[in-house]
């Protein structure tokens, strides 16, 4: 069948570009020997030497690491609990309740998000006298709440593939719960909890606007940092800083693609002989 | 479904707690906010700690509730914000639309690939999504500053350079490439399930490609362009980032309003105002996208 093809191939590439081209003369420019963006001083690694001295954007970058993996990992957990209420549970009273506020944190605007946290925090504070100021501890609470929702998504979508009889056959040989969640639930869905786990972390990692409302002093996350720099204009560390960034993530999805940890399509293969 | 099974009361337990710390955690910190937001938006502000005054006073066993309307009137009156408000829909909606014209090709001819490449096609899709979305936009600025890379080429090409930076193509530019994954996903999970022999048939019937475009594989993706369009507008509306590092100073996106009434003019009650306005107006969209993703129930 003759479609037009060009069109839609030409329109296609023409997507690509505008997702990879920015990104390509960034890295490019990441190793410009020279400071200034308009004139190319040749091939170097200066500023990637520079980015490891620079002791302000390792410690941001140490802190966005541990609130990561904490939210992440908080997420992780509660997100679990939520999808496993929401598919295995039937009704229950505050069902609805629990879906709505499991999915709402996704679709919020995050100045709202941050906004209303922080005021919370500190209300809390005035009145309760915790959390006592603010740092990486309300970031994680932050970050945690938006989290559980994402994970909540995927593994409830993953919850819906599986097969809810054999749980029941575990339990029809005679296992109680929570054994049969641990032996048989959560081994079934150790994938979504993986790619759960690792988009928390990258949207824990990546988050400017809510880091920045319910932070404190003392407690700047590499966006915060990299936000203040790259407000004042092109900043060689940080094209470096953001080749690194680049390259690691690049290197994770293309590792657990290929283990088949991520699975993008889950739809069936075609017959061989349409291959 | 089999019978319901007679639990143990510790199997009771461990499933109330199940469904119960989530909630509680919900409810702390997800819906008591707005709450408190809420509460804010109708108190004045005030010099003190935190900088706003009580709604409520206990004197005398009288209770007495104080609430100041003059935030959300101030909303309307001062064109500062309505300018706001329409510019940030006006914008994100013709981003949304730019988005979905470019993203369509894309999600169509990873539809169209041959099976095994698509995996390869779809994770360069996902990869910049999963990159930072900061760093991306950085990128931008390198690309569109005025010693950026397009005019230093535009100069090495003796042409005059071309401001780039600073007004609404350099923000358009931002929430199009910068929500592009958002839009083609969705796109390409509709158009994956297309079935082919439709296409064939309306060849059949004598419809050129346009026509079988418009007639069957258009409609059909109808689901995947409405999902795809609203988890592109939703966070394009209340973007602050784009604005704030492309955007001109004086680019009005209600986004950057909230951000600067709350820490640079410190107003936190009419900043609480905006975001509540803000809320309400998106409440609509949101529960459209709600139903989209599947929320059952």
């Amino acid at each position: 069948m003759k479609r037009r093809g060009w069109v839609v191939a030409t329109g296609a590439a023409l997507g690509f570009a505008m997702l990879y081209v920015p990104i390509v003369i960034m890295m490019i420019y990441s190793f410009n020997a020279s400071k200034l963006a308009s004139v190319w001083g040749g091939w170097s690694a200066r500023w990637y030497g520079e980015l490891m001295a620079n002791d302000q954007v390792l410690e941001a970058a140490w802190i966005s690491v541990k609130v990561g993996v904490m939210a992440a990992t908080v997420g992780t957990v509660f997100g679990t609990m939520i999808a496993y209420a929401l598919s295995r549970f039937g009704r229950f009273r505050g069902r609805l309740l629990l879906a709505g506020m499991a999915t709402a944190p996704i679709v919020m605007p995050e100045v709202v998000t941050g906004l209303s946290l922080l005021l919370l925090f500190i209300i809390m504070e005035t009145n309760f006298g915790w959390p006592a100021g603010r740092g990486v501890d309300t970031i994680v609470i932050a970050h945690a709440t938006f989290c559980m929702a994402f994970v909540a998504v995927i593994v409830q979508a993953r919850m819906a593939d599986m097969d809810e009889s054999v749980e029941e056959a575990a339990m029809d040989l005679g296992a109680r719960q929570p054994w049969v969640f641990f032996d048989v639930t959560l081994p079934a869905l150790a994938p979504a909890l993986v790619s759960g786990w690792l988009l928390s972390f990258t949207l824990s990692f990546d988050d400017l606007v809510i880091a920045s409302f319910v932070s404190g002093p003392g407690a700047s996350t590499l966006p915060m940092v990299v936000f203040s720099k790259v407000r004042l204009g092109v900043s060689p560390e940080i094209n470096a800083l953001a080749t690194l960034m680049i390259v690691a993530v690049a290197a994770i999805l293309a590792a657990t693609m290929l283990r088949g940890g991520v699975r993008l399509s889950a739809r069936r293969a075609p017959p061989p002989d349409q291959l | 479904m089999s019978a319901p099974r007679r639990r143990a009361p510790l199997a009771r337990m461990g499933r109330a707690l199940v469904a119960l710390a989530p909630m509680a955690w919900l409810g702390v910190f997800f819906l008591i906010p707005f709450a408190v937001v809420l509460r804010v938006s109708l108190a004045e502000p005030a010099i003190a700690r935190p900088p706003f005054t009580d709604i409520w006073e206990w004197a005398d066993g009288v209770l007495t509730i104080i609430l100041n309307f003059g935030n959300y009137l101030f909303l309307i009156e001062d064109p500062l914000y309505y300018t706001a408000y329409l510019n940030s829909i006006w914008m994100a909606a013709s981003a949304t639309l730019i988005c979905l014209v470019i993203a369509y090709p894309m999600a169509l001819a990873i539809a169209r690939a041959a099976p095994r490449r698509r995996p390869m096609l779809l994770m360069l899709v996902v990869l910049p999504f999963w990159t930072s979305f900061l760093l991306r936009m950085y990128a931008l600025i390198g690309l569109m500053a005025p010693t950026g890379f397009v005019n230093t080429v535009l100069g090495a090409l003796g042409l005059e350079p071309i401001v780039m930076l600073q007004t609404d193509f350099a923000v358009y530019a931002g929430i199009v490439t910068g929500y592009m994954p958002l839009m083609v996903l969705p796109l390409y999970a509709t158009l994956e399930k297309l079935d082919d022999s439709l296409l064939e048939a309306a060849h059949d019937l004598g419809a050129g490609p346009t026509r079988a475009f418009l007639t069957v594989t258009l409609p059909l993706s109808a689901p995947g362009i409405a999902a795809g369009c609203l988890l592109v507008f939703i966070p394009a509306v209340g973007e602050y980032v784009i604005p704030a590092l492309l955007g001109g100073p004086d680019q009005l996106m209600i986004g950057k309003v909230l951000w600067t009434e709350f820490f640079n003019n410190r107003d936190w009650p009419v900043a609480s105002a905006v975001a509540i306005a803000m809320l309400a107006f998106l409440a609509l969209p949101i529960m459209f996208i709600r139903n989209a993703l599947g929320v059952k129930e």
